[in-house]
């Protein structure tokens, strides 16, 4: 079996994926205009209940960790290895600083009594109960991505250090960017819409 | 080994044998025939089911099985056929052995990738065979309507994740068939050289991409409801269940192109070449394709009608809906002209291809009488609709699958089979098939319920014909599959070119080599030009 040198090819390929990636997201977006729509008050209530600095300092480790990955790319294109290891290594403590945010996030909202399926939020009003099923929802999706862009950058490092990526055949490397990308820019749709506009 | 060896006799990779060297292949042709075996299993066993169903109403009330037990049948039946059966069917055997070859390419272009949609393909079904047996046989109907769906006791969770695995695996064909056209096509072949066939894996394969993501976002959050009670969908808490259905029908609507255009696929192949004729219309065809892919994802609101839409938005879809029969029966048209003053070949293909205009016909037209709101009215969720679906779905997409399991079974395996069988088989099939669906017309306009495992005794003189003609038709699948596996047993060599056809698969040797082309392919002009083939290789196609 041939072995494919065709990058933009590969390259395309994980467009394409990428593309299915947005548009599982984008179901969740259009549940959320709907309910947004239905109960608006609601939703503007329930979304000053959520911590925005949290939020914001998440989203500054994220979009840092999204730079970290994009410069391990550039470095390898210069056969850097050691500094890719490094930058790589950076991204991924970044992601899980980004896990362990949220999940101190979650906690308190646990704490309130706040979690799908619980009384509180079964006897409160119809679009905070939307609200959080959304947040808790999506965030979780999106916090699922993050593990799975942790493993596959750890995947990455691990054949960098043993040679299997280098500045000749870099392609599972520049996916895995990409990869990690969408997942950067996911979060910054979900951040303005949960934290920022109600 | 020569390089003409074929890639049965060649393992790939070359260091496993057996069946290591089967389960391990990255060889589109192999994964293709592993899809075969998998896939026709799953269908023998979806139709046991529906035949278990037909006999149980053959006569009203409870012969056979209980009303639980039959509405885990219809939901097993309608998961199986849909999801294990008819939407990876033809793509996932046909498309991966053929696409390939049909442009002039020695693989796949994520080969490993494809290796991994089988396992993901199998890990799909056997986590479907599980949920039978968790916590009770789902209840639900394949289309998983909540809040039912979120409140039944059975084991629907595992079911509707068993269906999220078998998107993932399509997904990922659809990805590998969209990137391997674009960069593996031979360097000779430019978009209106195409072969038919790839055209419409190609216009499937964005039909999965698109729309799969939005069912496999929909199932999860079912799945989040079942576990830890969300509320999206649930009413009693402020979900809106209209919002499922919504999305539900936004893939599972374009679904239904998924599974009919790789059938008109296989139907445009067949239809010239045993009319050796060029086919009526390549690029009306092509377009047609693209236009059905495009149009049918605009019309997933028609299955709602009666699930409270304001008036205008009933008009739009059922609009849309009629707009997306042009392009369907352009391709009827163009598969009739075809055969006009053609020299025609009678042969199996030609004999199914011929039983799928009519079935499908019929089946389009009672589709447009659905479409309109009005008649919808009265004809919703009655057996009417279970004769449309199935007039397209198994006299389209099924007769399809057999008219080209008998086009390029002497190319799969390189072994002719009984031609006299074959015919009877499809005769069997469809006639069985006529006398099985069409009373459920009449039965629907008389106001027969669909799932409902009874019925009031003036609808059982209809009902147990339709249940005789369950009985031939499963007879004549039956005595097909025993023609086809019969071919194994007496070799009768086919040669590369058994019905003279043009395009590039006919021009390797049966089965073909495992790098698929021992010598550099020559690309015709236009891929159905009889007449340049006859001039280039004169004696061929006798």
């Amino acid at each position: 079996m041939s072995v494919h040198t065709d990058h933009k090819g590969v390259q395309f390929g994980m467009w394409l994926f990428l593309y299915t990636e947005i548009m599982l997201f984008g179901g969740l977006f259009v549940i959320y205009a709907t309910y947004y729509y239905q109960y608006t008050n609601d939703f503007i209530a329930a979304g000053k209940e959520l911590e925005l600095v949290m939020g914001t300092v998440n989203t500054a480790v994220l979009l840092t960790s999204s730079l970290t990955a994009a410069i391990a790319i550039e470095a390898m294109r210069k056969d850097a290895r050691k500094l890719v290891i490094g930058l790589l290594g950076v991204t991924i403590l970044l992601a899980l600083t980004f896990l362990c945010i949220k999940y101190v996030e979650w906690g308190h909202k646990f704490a309130h009594e706040i979690f799908p399926g619980s009384e509180k939020l079964a006897s409160g009003p119809h679009g905070v109960t939307m609200f959080y099923g959304l947040y808790f929802t999506m965030t979780g999706l999106h916090a699922l991505h993050v593990i799975i862009g942790i493993l596959v950058l750890g995947v990455c490092l691990a054949f960098t250090a043993r040679g299997k990526i280098h500045g000749g055949r870099m392609d599972i490397l520049e996916n895995s960017g990409l990869y990690w990308h969408l997942v950067d820019i996911i979060w910054i749709f979900l951040f303005p819409l949960f934290y920022l506009i109600l | 080994m020569s390089a003409e060896t074929s890639f049965f006799n060649t393992p790939s990779p070359a260091r496993y044998k057996g069946l290591g060297a089967w389960l391990l292949t990255t060889d589109h042709k192999r994964i293709g025939l592993m899809y075969l075996v998998v896939i026709l299993f799953w269908f023998a066993i979806g139709v046991t089911a529906g035949l278990f169903m037909r006999t149980q109403l053959m006569s009203p009330g409870s012969t056979l099985m209980e009303a639980q037990t039959y509405n885990a049948f219809f939901t097993v039946h309608g998961v199986i056929m849909i999801f294990l059966f008819i939407i990876p069917g033809i793509p996932a055997i046909f498309g991966n052995f053929l696409l390939p070859i049909q442009i002039g390419a020695e693989d796949v272009f994520f080969p490993r990738l494809n290796l991994l949609s089988w396992y993901l393909y199998v890990a799909g079904g056997i986590i479907a065979i599980i949920s039978l047996f968790v916590s009770g046989a789902p209840d639900t109907g394949w289309t998983f309507y909540v809040p039912f769906s979120i409140t039944t006791k059975t084991g629907v969770s595992i079911t509707v994740f068993a269906v999220f695995v078998l998107g993932m695996s399509s997904m990922l064909t659809g990805i590998n068939f969209i990137t391997t056209v674009h960069r593996l096509r031979h360097r000779d072949m430019g978009w209106m050289q195409i072969p038919l066939f790839t055209w419409s894996v190609y216009g499937t394969a964005w039909v999965q991409l698109l729309a799969t993501p939005v069912i496999a976002v929909t199932l999860l959050v079912v799945i989040f409801e079942r576990l830890f009670g969300v509320g999206l969908f649930d009413p009693a808490k402020g979900g809106d269940p209209i919002l499922f259905q919504h999305l539900f029908w936004m893939y599972s609507h374009p679904a239904v192109y998924i599974m009919i255009l790789p059938g008109m696929g296989i139907i445009s192949e067949v239809f010239p070449v045993f009319s050796r004729k060029s086919v009526f219309g390549y690029k009306s065809i092509v377009a047609a394709t693209m236009a059905i892919a495009v149009v049918g994802s605009f019309v997933w609101a028609h299955h709602m009608f009666v699930s409270g839409m304001s008036d205008t938005a009933v008009l739009v879809f059922s609009f849309l809906t009629f707009a997306v029969a042009v392009p369907s029966a352009v391709k009827v048209f163009n598969w009739v002209s075809t055969m006009y003053r053609g020299s025609i070949h009678v042969g199996p293909p030609f004999l199914f291809a011929m039983v799928f205009i009519f079935l499908f016909t019929v089946g389009g037209l009672t589709g447009l009488v659905q479409g309109a709101a009005g008649p919808n009215v009265h004809i919703h969720d009655t057996h009417w609709v279970v004769g449309h679906f199935h007039f397209v779905m198994f006299g389209g997409t099924g007769f399809a699958f057999f008219a080209g399991l008998h086009f390029w079974w002497p190319k799969f395996f390189g072994r002719m089979y009984n031609f006299r069988r074959a015919y009877a088989g499809a005769v069997l099939m469809a006639a069985g098939f006529i006398m099985h669906y069409l009373p459920m017309f009449i039965l629907g306009l008389k106001g027969m319920p669909r799932r409902y495992y009874t019925y009031l005794p003036e609808f059982g003189p209809l009902n147990f014909i339709a249940g005789i003609g369950a009985y031939i038709m499963v007879a004549g699948i039956v005595l097909t599959f025993v023609n086809l596996l019969l071919s194994f047993r007496k070799a009768e060599p086919a040669g590369p070119d058994p019905w003279g056809g043009t395009t590039l698969e006919w021009t390797v040797p049966s089965p073909p080599p495992v790098q698929n082309f021992a010598v550099e392919p020559v690309v015709l002009p236009f891929p159905y030009d009889f007449t340049a083939k006859e001039k280039m290789k004169p004696g061929s196609g006798t």
